[in-house]
C-alpha cells in the first residue's frame, strides 16, 4: 500500500464540503474498514485505493484526488456501495469527481477516458444515438492509438456488428436542446 | 401482457442478435413489445460521468415517452436498465427534480410507470412454468454458468429483483430449459466492459478472472443478459481455448425449437461446434 505524503499547503478543507454537497454522499461515515477496497475489481490499476480516496476527500486533498488514476479506472461496478456497512456511495463520489475534473479541465494520469466520454456524448448530441464506427475512429485519432483492436473492429464490421453509416433519430434536435439546457445551462 | 420496449443503442449494432432473439422469444411467450417511438440513447455511461442533469435528461426523455404511451418499459441492456431506473427513482423521491427534468426534456414525466429487465419479466411475471411448457428441445448436457455481472443486480436498491451476491433468476431459467447449470464464484464479478475501450489491459485482466472461475467448474459456455458484457467476454478472452458466450434469450429460443443460427452466426466466438456436439442444432 502506498503512503501518501501531503504538505498542508496542498489541502483545501472546503473541497470535502463541495464534494459532499454535489454528490449528496456523507464521506464522514467512513471508518476505514476496507470493505470497498477488498471488493474492488479495479484496485490493481489504482494509484489510491477506494478507502484511501475517501480519506483523501475528508482531508480536502483536491489536486491529488482530481488528478488520480482511480477516478477513471473505477469500473462503476457498484460492488463497493452494495457492500459498504455505512452505505457510502463511492460510485457516486467517483462520478462527482469525474464531473469536477472535466469541468475544471484537470489533466490527470488517465488521458483516454475523459476523451472517450467527450467523443461519445458529441455523437449522441448530434444524432440522438452514438455512431459507433465514427466514434471509434475519432477516439483513435484523438488518442493517437491507431493500431490496437483493428482486427477486432474489422471482424465486427464483417459480422454486421458495426454500421458503416451513421443513423439519426427523428427528434435529434430535441437531444441537442437537452444538451444545451443541461450541460450549458441555457434555456 | 404489453410493454414499451427500449432496445438501447447496442441492440442495433454490436448486440443485434440479443435484440432479435429477445423479440422472437417474447413473441413465443405472448409478451407484446411496442418499440418506444423515436427512442434515444440513455446516456450510459458517459452521461453520468460528465453531468448528472444530462444523465437524467437523456434517460428521462425515454421514460417520458413510455409514460405518454401509458406502458411499463421492458429493457434488455442492464446499463440502460440501471440508468432508466436511477432517473425514475430520483424523480419519485425528489419532487424538485421532477419539474427541472420536465423543463430539460420539454415533456411531462411523473414516474408513474415501471421499468423492468426482460429477464425479470420472463421469470417473475410470465413465470418459469410457462417457459417450461414451451420447451421442445431441452438443452441437455450443455454445461453453462449464469453470469449476471453488475447492473442486473447492483445496486440492489435500484435493481431490486434478485440478490446482489448470489442471484438465482437466470440459473432457475436455464435449468427449466434443460441446461446443466453449475454454481460458480464469478456470477456477479465485473467484466470491465465499461473499460474495454479506454483500458483494454484492465478489461483483459478482468475477463481472464471470469474465465478462470468458469474453467474451475468445467463450464462449456457463459450465459449473459448484457450486450456490453457479451462483446467484452467474447473479444477480450485470451486467444487459446475460447469458450462461447450466449445471451439468455438465445438459449430460450434454442430450447423452444426456434432457428437460432441467424443469431449465433453473429458471435465472434462461434458456438456452433459446441451445440452440434450436444445435438442441439437439428
Amino acid at each position: 500500500m502506498k503512503c501518501v505524503s501531503l504538505p498542508g499547503s496542498e489541502l483545501e478543507p472546503a473541497f470535502a464540503g463541495q464534494v459532499t454537497e454535489q454528490s449528496g454522499v456523507d464521506i464522514n461515515r467512513c471508518y476505514q474498514c476496507l470493505t470497498c477496497t477488498l471488493s474492488c475489481p479495479s484496485v490493481f490499476a489504482m494509484d489510491h485505493y477506494p478507502h484511501q480516496l475517501v480519506r483523501l476527500l475528508q482531508l480536502g486533498a483536491k489536486k491529488e484526488v482530481l488528478q488520480s488514476a482511480t477516478i477513471w479506472v473505477c469500473a462503476s461496478c457498484e460492488t463497493c456501495v452494495t457492500r459498504c456497512p455505512n452505505e457510502i456511495d463511492i460510485p457516486r463520489l467517483m462520478d462527482t469527481l469525474r464531473q469536477m475534473a472535466i469541468r475544471e479541465g484537470v489533466s490527470g494520469k488517465e488521458k483516454t477516458a475523459p476523451v472517450y466520454h467527450r467523443v461519445f456524448l458529441k455523437s449522441v448530441r448530434q444524432r440522438g444515438k452514438p455512431y459507433e464506427l465514427g466514434m471509434l475512429i475519432e477516439l483513435k485519432l484523438r488518442t493517437r492509438d491507431f493500431f490496437s483492436d483493428l482486427s477486432m473492429g474489422l471482424k465486427m464490421l464483417l459480422k454486421g456488428k458495426l454500421s458503416l453509416l451513421p443513423g439519426r433519430i427523428k427528434g435529434y434536435r430535441e437531444i441537442s436542446n437537452i444538451f444545451r439546457r443541461s450541460v450549458e445551462g441555457q434555456d | 401482457m404489453k410493454y414499451a420496449y427500449y432496445p438501447g443503442c447496442s441492440q442495433e449494432t454490436t448486440s443485434e442478435e440479443y435484440n432479435q432473439s429477445a423479440l422472437a422469444v417474447c413473441q413465443e411467450l405472448g409478451i407484446e413489445l411496442v418499440e418506444l417511438p423515436d427512442w434515444s440513447c440513455c446516456g450510459a455511461s458517459s452521461g453520468h460521468a460528465t453531468d448528472y442533469r444530462l444523465s437524467h435528461a437523456l434517460a428521462g426523455r425515454n421514460l417520458a415517452i413510455a409514460e405518454r404511451e401509458g406502458l411499463d418499459t421492458a429493457v434488455v441492456c442492464p446499463a440502460c436498465f440501471l440508468r432508466l431506473r436511477d432517473t425514475r427513482h430520483e424523480v419519485k423521491n425528489a419532487a424538485s427534480l421532477r419539474e427541472r427534468l420536465s423543463e430539460l426534456i420539454g415533456l411531462p414525466y411523473e414516474a408513474k410507470h415501471d421499468v423492468r429487465h426482460l429477464l425479470d419479466i420472463i421469470v417473475n411475471t410470465v413465470g418459469i412454468e410457462r417457459v417450461a411448457e414451451k420447451v421442445t428441445r431441452p438443452l441437455t448436457g450443455l454445461r453453462v454458468v449464469a453470469y449476471y455481472g453488475c447492473y442486473l443486480v447492483r445496486p440492489p436498491e435500484l435493481t431490486g429483483f434478485d440478490d446482489p451476491e448470489n442471484p438465482q433468476t437466470m440459473d432457475r431459467l436455464l435449468k427449466v430449459l434443460g441446461a446443466d447449470v453449475v454454481d460458480w464464484r464469478g456470477k456477479v464479478d465485473c467484466c470491465g466492459g465499461g473499460l474495454s475501450l479506454t483500458r483494454r489491459d484492465m478489461a483483459q485482466e478482468l475477463v481472464a478472472g471470469i474465465r478462470r472461475a468458469a474453467d474451475e467448474v468445467g463450464a462449456e459456455a457463459i450465459v449473459t443478459a448484457c450486450g456490453l458484457c457479451h462483446a467484452n467476454l467474447e473479444s477480450r478472452q485470451a486467444r487459446e481455448k475460447l469458450i462461447p458466450v450466449f445471451y439468455f434469450t438465445e438459449l430460450i429460443g434454442l430450447a423452444f425449437g426456434l432457428d437460432a443460427r441467424p443469431w449465433l452466426k453473429k458471435h465472434l466466438i462461434s458456438p456452433l461446434t459446441l451445440l452440434e456436439k450436444h445435438g442441439l442444432l437439428g
